[in-house]
């Protein structure tokens, strides 16, 4: 059971509503947004196992090639280009699609590994925590997502997904059963939370709405829902002391007041996205 | 000596102007010092996901041009056409016949280092 946590628009509460939802939940945390992971500077997991994420890119053998260009040519991400005296190679933008070594008639072209990103894992108190971190100047997420998603256990895992409705938020649901789409009351957070709710319909997945900083009473993000037909399955106050244990890297579900409010939006998800 | 000068342009006639971004424009006005010709070509790099600025040199680079005049060149497209052996001279937005003049009349200055990548998105 996989439960994707995703927000259209950012800093609206995914790792505040994943940290606190998978300890209410008994479930692995799995950090995915790997551009900016921060689940675990609240979660401080003892990490015992860190891994390379690697990719391949084309070495090509100058003895060999006859700068025909077909390799340029098949190329779809344009990471091949054809100079004056040479293939030229601009690795940064190769998806390891294995097109140009398969066109080259004359086996000029080898690939290699380079490291762009590693994979975490540890264990804070029962849960186990995973995180993918992709490397400073690395334009390509996917790579560390897809690595850190294949090997998931068949337990419960709540997955912190990046920011957005791009290819990387769309790798993170091909994993899901479910979804929880954090939002804040703000014109902002509408827009977007329309666009990651269009984007949770294409995969069928039953989902449901956390509202983040909500004022208490009505407001543009119900009125939404409620037009929509969306449930609404969790409600975290608009409150000074939240923001304050946040900056701090306090766990909320560990303080009396706010453990009850996790609880109880594990269990309306349980129920709700009929879940058992 | 016989050049062919390619300018990023948003339009195909000689009163368009200069368009600044290089991987982005519309077109390329390929004009030929020797003959006079000029041809139009759609930029193909305008159109693709990532790596924009590298599709428009490979093309420019196809048509064998020797010279670039565009508002500025990202980091890639810098590179390739640097091992092309195709110079680039930097001009601000304004039309194409008054941008060959200047050119012509040695005024623009030569692109000697990359600027930001992502500029012209």
């Amino acid at each position: 059971m996989n439960i994707a946590v995703l927000s259209g628009k950012g800093g609206t509460g995914k790792t505040t509503v994943s940290v606190n939802l998978a300890l209410a939940l008994n479930a692995n945390y799995i950090d995915a947004d790997v551009e900016e992971p921060n689940g675990f500077l609240f979660l401080e997991p003892q990490i015992y196992k860190v891994k390379d994420v690697l990719v391949e890119y084309p070495i090509i053998d100058k003895d060999k090639c006859t700068l025909c260009g077909e390799c340029v040519r098949v190329c779809q991400f344009n990471a091949l280009a054809k100079a004056k005296e040479e293939i030229v190679l601009f690795q940064k933008l190769c998806h390891s699609c294995g097109a140009c070594q398969i066109s080259c008639k004359f086996g000029a072209i080898e690939y290699s590994n380079r490291e762009i990103g590693k994979i975490e894992k540890g264990k804070y108190k029962n849960i186990g925590c995973s995180r993918g971190i992709l490397n400073v100047g690395e334009p390509m997420a996917v790579p560390v997502i897809k690595e850190l998603l294949r090997d998931l256990t068949c337990k419960v895992n709540v997955i912190d997904c990046p920011p957005g409705t791009s290819c990387n938020v769309i790798n993170v649901l091909r994993y899901a059963d479910v979804a929880v789409l954090v939002t804040e009351p703000s014109e902002f957070g509408l827009h977007d939370l329309k666009m990651a709710v269009e984007l949770v319909k294409t995969f069928k997945i039953p989902f449901g709405i956390v509202i983040n900083k909500d004022d208490g009473g009505e407001n543009i993000i119900k009125v939404y829902c409620k037009k929509e037909g969306i449930k609404i399955i969790g409600l975290i106050p608009y409150e000074r002391e939240i923001a304050f244990m946040y900056s701090k890297g306090k766990i909320l579900y560990e303080d009396v007041k706010y453990k009850e409010l996790f609880d109880e939006l594990a269990s309306r998800l349980k129920e709700e996205l009929k879940w058992n | 000596m016989m050049m062919k000068i390619a300018i990023s342009s948003v339009g195909s006639s000689m009163d368009s102007m200069l368009d600044v971004r290089f991987g982005r424009c519309k077109y390329f006005q390929i004009h030929d010092t020797d003959s006079g010709k000029v041809k139009v070509i759609e930029n193909k790099g305008q159109l693709s996901g990532g790596g924009a600025g590298i599709a428009a040199a490979q093309q420019l680079i196809n048509e064998r041009i020797d010279i670039i005049i565009t508002g500025s060149l990202g980091p890639n497209a810098f590179e390739l056409i640097n091992k092309a052996g195709i110079k680039a001279y930097k001009c601000e937005a304004m039309p194409i016949n008054i941008v060959l003049e200047k050119f012509k009349n040695s005024k623009l200055e030569e692109i000697k280092v990359a600027g930001k990548a992502h500029h012209g998105m």
